[in-house]
């Protein structure tokens, strides 16, 4: 076993063993916070990296969140059946909205805006039926008659819930790194650079955009589900809309986009900067976040566009090795 | 193996491709000269389906291939180069060219992509090493890494658009002969653009001659130089002047 694996295993064994030895809520809780976040930024990212900028995400994960929860609450549809349901929904509005700009060559900054539409699509509807769900006053799944958790997926334990998210954590980094060493990696480069000589190269070009959006599709609408199963309470501000779009966009440059970890740091950050402004200065700190991340945004851009993790990865590589 | 009928390419008002036909046989190198701005690209562009034809037929070993989407036709035997090269910058030289081996050839295998790769940089002389980044490249060897990606998508008919500005003199007979190597070694057919006449002539079977559009004139190097449209195209109307510059291209043309 090479070293740099040992690392990983190593890691991995101490953030499983974590939860049995600490178990402070407010921590742990904080920790699941990070996992599914990370997860989820994971999942922007594997599309972004390749310069496919999508501030439709927040759609996802509000299709991923609501769909699973309407299913629910409506029909009682158990979360094992509609989570992959809310999936399919997301990644067909997902092939839906990103077939006619691959088609007809929309990229960089249209892209991004008919992205943007979608995102303030899915929140208009969420808000415009709220009869069914709630509208901006947010939802609640129904708690599952006590004995049947397992199948309503709803967990009173901190614990278990942190080994959930630590799963699919881990499950996102798998899938970057398979994209990073697939073949799709070469050719979604070459698409990102330019579009006309990957198609000489025999590149299907629309093919491998909507495949690689599909996969982060999927992700985010995964990521929407647990957090709503794990919050128990989901609000278009707080699972969909442009604000968690661009709150993706932010911890995914702050951490690194180009490396695989570089999402979970940008979560770390975002997340703690929340949680400390909102502990330290309370509700008069409505709003500060984002104007955190902005002014932040704007200075990682210019100065550190690799992220932070990028950064000091390339920093490491590029020392010369003392003898 | 090629049969080009009728072909037209609009572009608003503009008619940059003007009913032009034409064949390629099996094994043969074709020349397709031009003035800028003649159509050469515009034709170019319509084989390898970058753009689609406003009207005509283009069939490729009996099928129909106009207006296919561009990796299709990459899949099915053609290959092509880009008159200025477009290589991808965030990937290594070699992987540039394992990638066009990868998609090209209708996603065989990796390891069949990392061998097509070996053997096209290898034919075209570039290093096979697997990090070399594509930034260190000259002139000269972008054209051929340009090359080797074409190459290594397994083409049975190359379309190189080798316009060769920018190369010193003994660079362009490197190119050419390479061209010659490629159809010699690999059995594989060749059109090749381009707007100097001089090297061309020596190294193609025959010759298209395209201006405003269309096809002026067509046939062996020797017979095509000293046609009075085409001196008249590259040279102007100018009889004395014209004369000397046809025999100028015999000569280069070594007839």
């Amino acid at each position: 076993m090479n070293p740099r694996n040992a690392a990983w295993a190593i890691g991995l064994v101490a953030l499983i063993a974590l939860p049995f030895v600490y178990r402070e809520p407010y921590h742990l809780h904080i920790l699941v916070l990070i996992l599914i976040w990370s997860f989820a930024y994971t999942a922007w990212s594997i599309m972004g990296r390749f310069g496919l900028v999508s501030l439709g995400h927040g759609g996802f994960m509000g299709v991923g969140a609501y769909v699973t929860a309407l299913l629910w609450n409506h029909l009682g549809v158990s979360p094992w059946i509609g989570i992959p349901i809310s999936m399919v929904a997301a990644g067909m509005l997902a092939l839906v909205v990103a077939y006619p700009c691959f088609r007809f060559r929309i990229t960089g900054h249209y892209f991004v805006l008919v992205t943007l539409a979608l995102s303030g699509i899915v929140l208009q509807v969420i808000t415009a039926t709220r009869d069914h769900t709630g509208g901006s006053l947010g939802y609640t799944p129904n708690r599952a008659p006590s004995g049947h958790g397992l199948m309503a997926l709803q967990f009173d334990s901190k614990t278990t819930w942190y080994l959930i998210a630590l799963g699919v954590w881990v499950f996102g980094l798998l899938i970057w790194r398979w994209v990073d060493r697939s073949m799709s990696r070469y050719a979604m480069e070459a698409i990102s650079e330019d579009e006309d000589a990957a198609a000489a190269a025999g590149v299907n070009v629309t093919a491998e955009k909507l495949k690689i959006t599909l996969i982060s599709a999927l992700m985010t609408a995964l990521a929407g589900a647990l957090y709503c199963q794990y919050q128990m309470f989901i609000s278009p501000d707080t699972v969909s809309g442009i604000a968690v779009s661009l709150q993706m966009v932010f911890a995914v440059i702050v951490g690194g986009l180009y490396v695989s970890l570089g999402p979970t740091v940008g979560a770390v950050i975002t997340i703690l900067l929340a949680e400390v402004l909102r502990i330290k200065f309370g509700t008069n700190a409505v709003g500060w976040d984002n104007l955190v991340y902005g002014v932040m945004l704007v200075v990682f851009i210019i100065f550190l566009p690799k992220g932070i993790l990028g950064s000091i990865l390339d920093r490491l590589k590029t020392q010369p090795k003392k003898a | 193996m090629l049969t080009v009928e009728g072909l037209v390419k609009r572009f608003g008002g503009f008619t940059a491709v003007n009913n032009v036909s034409f064949r390629v046989e099996q094994g043969e190198i074709l020349g397709l000269i031009g003035p800028n701005g003649s159509g050469k690209s515009t034709i170019f562009n319509m084989l390898s389906g970058t753009l689609i034809p406003t009207a005509g037929s283009i069939l490729f070993n009996g099928a129909e291939i106009a207006g296919h989407a561009p990796h299709r036709i990459i899949n099915s035997g053609i290959g092509r180069t880009f008159q200025i090269p477009r290589p991808f910058h965030r990937l290594s030289i070699f992987e540039n060219v394992a990638l066009a081996g990868y998609y090209g050839q209708g996603r065989h295998s990796r390891a069949k992509a990392d061998e097509a790769a070996e053997r096209a940089l290898h034919m075209v002389g570039l290093p096979t090493n697997r990090h070399a980044g594509v930034d260190g490249l000259g002139a000269a060897g972008l054209k051929k890494l340009e090359l080797a990606k074409a190459l290594a998508t397994g083409p049975k008919l190359l379309l190189a658009d080798e316009s060769l500005g920018g190369l010193d003199e003994h660079e362009m007979d490197q190119a050419a002969d390479m061209l010659r190597k490629i159809r010699d070694e690999l059995g594989i057919t060749i059109i090749w653009v381009e707007h100097i006449m001089g090297v061309l002539m020596r190294v193609v079977d025959r010759v298209m001659v395209l201006d405003h559009g269309e096809k002026i004139s067509e046939g062996l190097p020797s017979a095509v130089a000293s046609d009075p449209r085409v001196i008249e195209v590259y040279l102007g109307a100018d009889a004395d002047s014209s004369q000397a510059a046809a025999a100028e291209a015999r000569r280069k043309a070594g007839v």
